[in-house]
């Protein structure tokens, strides 16, 4: 058998005496896209940072070439050929592609001042290589994202990296600029480059990898060769014994012989045009669409942040005028908005405070905030959505991504809404929390409420819609039940504007 | 997979590419003042060349400490200390000289006041990683209230006439001895930021600090660096007052920070780090003198002058935020 570029084997890591990486195996072959699995808390990054030099493995060994290396820093990382890609935030927006790619290894002339010509001489030489259509004098800012994780890309490889580590590398690309990326992973790998590829995007990994590495709780679960193996089987590996069939529509019953709790007649707002939407008591609507059909910016217009041009919008038959998220929440509007992070949660505040904020009016005594009662409505939340965390004190960014997002449900739910409207309520969270939220939602819906939910994630939207509406252009072109689609390919199709 | 990585949207290039006129909005403010002063004050004598020489003078002490504050907030950092350690500085040259130590006693006094606060600021920057702004804001008021301290306000007199003549008075040929200063520390600031690795360090710690240290750059390292770049400066600028005026005194520099910062936010570095230039910073203190000089002309008093420039100040951010948003 070939010999690995890369072996880990046996690493183990524990923090503060809890284990967090146990007896774990991964190796990866020359000229291969390998993709790290694996729920959020599996131990992926932890294992990237050993590998990085970050953090220090408490046992294990790490083999170059068949060679054991000993990586203690970023910089012994890249001396062994290994060099991590970071996100857009990983360069100096200000200077030049050229600057960028050899900071603090300029050529210098005999004087020792930078001579940046030749910088820029050997960065076109590479980006020619690489087929990267940008000028070495190009600043970084002024570039789109796409570019910037190949500058980055260009600079690994200026440092002779063999192994390149990528994390979520197409978390903030455009569907074309993914498609570039994936194309120039192709050219890296017929160069003999390998990639460690981390990303929770099934469709993606199936797209650009050779082989799957699963971690679950710490440890190695299996290595799958991607050609052999399948979606199913992946889930199951990373979520192992708890998968339950929470991606498997269920028919639900609700009440269609009432009038409808929530209706919007003709609503036009910016790039919306002409919304009609009714929605009944307990029933799902699902939004499906591309990329800017305006999906998110009707959901935005709905709850009073973008402004509404025409049209009327009635909760339980009432007229309501929402010119500010004020007036949606007292209507009985809540949206959970697409990042949790900007949007949904004041990261530095405790899990306490995030969740009574829309409630703050409803849990004061006298002037002042009812302690008791706000902690024990957080307790409630913490214990009904299985939101692991200490304490209702610890600070919301301390906090894994699904467990964040459960939050941002609890901030809202705490408010008991007519209406509950989610723009990607699972984007980022690993697949374990996903089902978690997949059931909350389902759960409200059986207490009446009407629910309006944006997702790209197909599968997802087809688990939870009881009907889906399909945007294309800022109208609505389309209106199935989940009875009428039969596959996730129908759906795709419809999508797609044909 | 052979296609060209070329079908990604870049960013419309701008309408005229290659000259953005924020970039150089400074030179044309300057010109503009200048214009406004030779037509309005032309008859007080504004565009004599004893005035004009008068300002490169007067501008000095304020030229020194924005080449450096350039580089401070080229890092995403800010010095006010400034003022308050060219004021002590004066006062250490002077008494230096007075107790006999002579010309370079006098400079290595000034200058090493202004090493040990600065280096007093860096380390409290990046050891205890307090906030620029509020390491130098202490600095500023502990640094100024030993000045004041020190000879209980009063001044010190310093007739070393060759020490007056270095660093204030002279005049060589025509020139004058602090336009010679200004020019020197101009070139070594310039090649200094624009072509060695510091001042590409400085840049990169400034245009994105994590990023830059991950590039291996010692950002804390730097940033010590411009602290004490900052330190020696104005230790420096105190020595040119106190040459200019013939003594050391505790009032020199007060106020000092707002044309100094205003100087280099008008050259157009950015407040928020990762661009900076010291041209732009050297018209922008030149305009600064000029404002000043020429305010003084017309009689308006200095609490005028202050009202001036601290509009000064917030328009020239105004404009630098703008830019940025670009």
């Amino acid at each position: 058998m070939e010999q690995p570029i890369l072996e880990m084997k046996n690493i183990s890591k524990s923090f503060n005496g809890i284990p967090v990486l146990k007896d774990v195996n991964f190796s990866v072959k020359k000229g291969e896209v390998h993709a790290l699995m694996g729920g959020n808390g599996a131990g992926k990054s932890t294992l990237m940072k050993i590998l990085t030099g970050v953090y220090t493995a408490d046992s294990g060994d790490i083999l170059i070439d068949g060679k054991p290396v000993s990586i203690k820093s970023y910089e012994e990382a890249q001396k062994n050929n290994i060099s991590m890609i970071f996100q857009e935030f990983s360069l100096i927006p200000t200077l030049t592609v050229a600057q960028n790619i050899y900071l603090t290894r300029e050529k210098k002339n005999s004087l020792g001042l930078l001579d940046d010509k030749d910088c820029e001489k050997k960065t076109e030489k590479l980006l020619e290589e690489l087929g990267v259509d940008i000028k070495p004098t190009d600043i970084v800012q002024n570039l789109g994202v796409g570019y910037w994780q190949m500058t980055e890309i260009a600079k690994a490889l200026s440092q002779e990296a063999k192994i390149l580590i990528m994390d979520e590398p197409t978390s903030s690309l455009t569907k074309n600029e993914t498609e570039v990326l994936f194309s120039f992973i192709n050219k890296l790998k017929a160069k003999g480059y390998s990639i460690i590829y981390i990303s929770h995007r099934m469709d993606e990994i199936f797209e650009i990898c050779d082989r799957i590495t699963i971690l679950r709780d710490g440890r190695y679960i299996t290595t799958e060769t991607c050609s052999e193996t399948d979606l199913d089987t992946v889930i199951q590996h990373i979520v192992g014994m708890e998968f339950d069939q929470a991606f498997e529509w269920k028919e639900r019953a609700y009440a269609t012989d009432v009038p409808p709790i929530f209706e919007v007649r003709n609503l036009t707002a910016g790039n919306v045009q002409d919304i009609n939407l009714k929605i009944q008591p307990g029933e799902i609507v699902g939004i499906a669409g591309l990329m800017g059909s305006g999906r998110t910016e009707l959901l935005r217009s709905l709850f009073g942040i973008d402004p509404i041009e025409s049209g009327e919008i009635y909760v339980n038959g009432q007229k309501q005028r929402i010119n500010n998220p004020r007036n949606a929440i007292d209507a009985g509007l809540a949206l959970i908005p697409e990042d949790r992070r900007m949007q949904g949660l004041v990261l530095e505040h405790s899990v306490k405070d995030n969740m009574i904020l829309p409630i703050l009016s409803k849990v004061k005594k006298g002037a002042f905030i009812d302690n008791k009662k706000s902690n024990d409505i957080s307790n409630d939340f913490v214990q009904k959505l299985n939101i692991k965390t200490d304490h209702i004190f610890k600070q919301a960014r301390l906090l894994s991504g699904g467990n964040q997002q459960k939050i941002v449900l609890a901030k809202w739910l705490a408010n008991d809404p007519t209406v509950l409207m989610l723009d990607e309520p699972t984007i980022g969270v690993d697949i374990g929390a996903k089902t978690e939220i997949v059931e909350i939602i389902r759960e409200m819906a059986e207490t009446g409420k009407a629910i309006l939910v944006v997702s790209s994630e197909l599968p997802e939207l087809l688990a939870l819609s009881d009907r889906v509406v399909v945007m294309h252009d800022g109208k609505i072109k389309k209106e199935m039940t989940r009875k009428e689609i039969k596959t996730e390919e129908e759906l795709q199709y419809a999508i797609q504007g044909f | 997979m052979q296609s060209k990585v070329s079908n990604i949207q870049k960013p419309a290039a701008p309408a005229l590419k290659g000259f953005e006129w924020r970039n150089y909005i400074v030179y044309f403010a300057f010109v503009g003042v200048l214009i406004y002063f030779s037509i309005s004050l032309g008859d007080e004598g504004f565009l004599t060349s004893g005035n004009l020489l008068n300002i490169v003078r007067q501008t000095a002490t304020i030229s020194l400490m924005a080449l450096a504050m350039t580089f401070v907030i080229s890092t995403g950092e800010i010095d006010l200390s400034v003022g308050s350690i060219a004021a002590l500085s004066s006062l250490v040259g002077a008494l230096a000289i007075q107790a006999g130590y002579g010309i370079v006693g006098g400079l290595i006094g000034g200058v090493s006041t202004g090493l040990v606060v600065g280096l007093i600021n860096g380390l409290l920057v990046t050891k205890v990683a307090i906030p620029s702004f509020l390491v130098t804001l202490g600095t500023m008021g502990a640094v100024k209230g030993f000045a004041m301290w020190v000879t209980d306000t009063a001044p010190v007199p310093i007739v070393d006439a060759n020490f007056n003549f270095i660093f204030g008075s002279g005049d060589i040929g025509p020139i004058p001895v602090l336009l010679i200063w200004t020019l020197v520390f101009t070139v070594i600031a310039h090649v200094l930021l624009r072509k060695t690795a510091f001042g590409r360090q400085v840049l990169a710690t400034g245009g994105n600090e994590s990023a830059a240290r991950f590039s291996g750059v010692k950002t804390m390292k730097i940033k010590l660096m411009v602290f004490l770049g900052t330190g020696v400066m104005a230790g420096l600028a105190g020595l040119l007052y106190a040459g200019r005026m013939n003594a050391g005194r505790f009032s020199f520099g007060e106020g000092d920070e707002l044309s100094v910062i205003a100087a280099v936010i008008l050259g157009g570095t950015s407040l928020f780090g990762g661009v900076g230039t010291i041209i732009g910073t050297l018209v922008g203190s030149l305009m600064i003198g000029t404002i000043n000089n020429g305010l003084i002309i017309m009689g308006l008093d200095v609490s005028q002058q202050m009202i001036i420039k601290g509009i000064i100040i917030i328009l020239a951010v105004a404009f630098g935020k703008k830019a940025m948003k670009r």
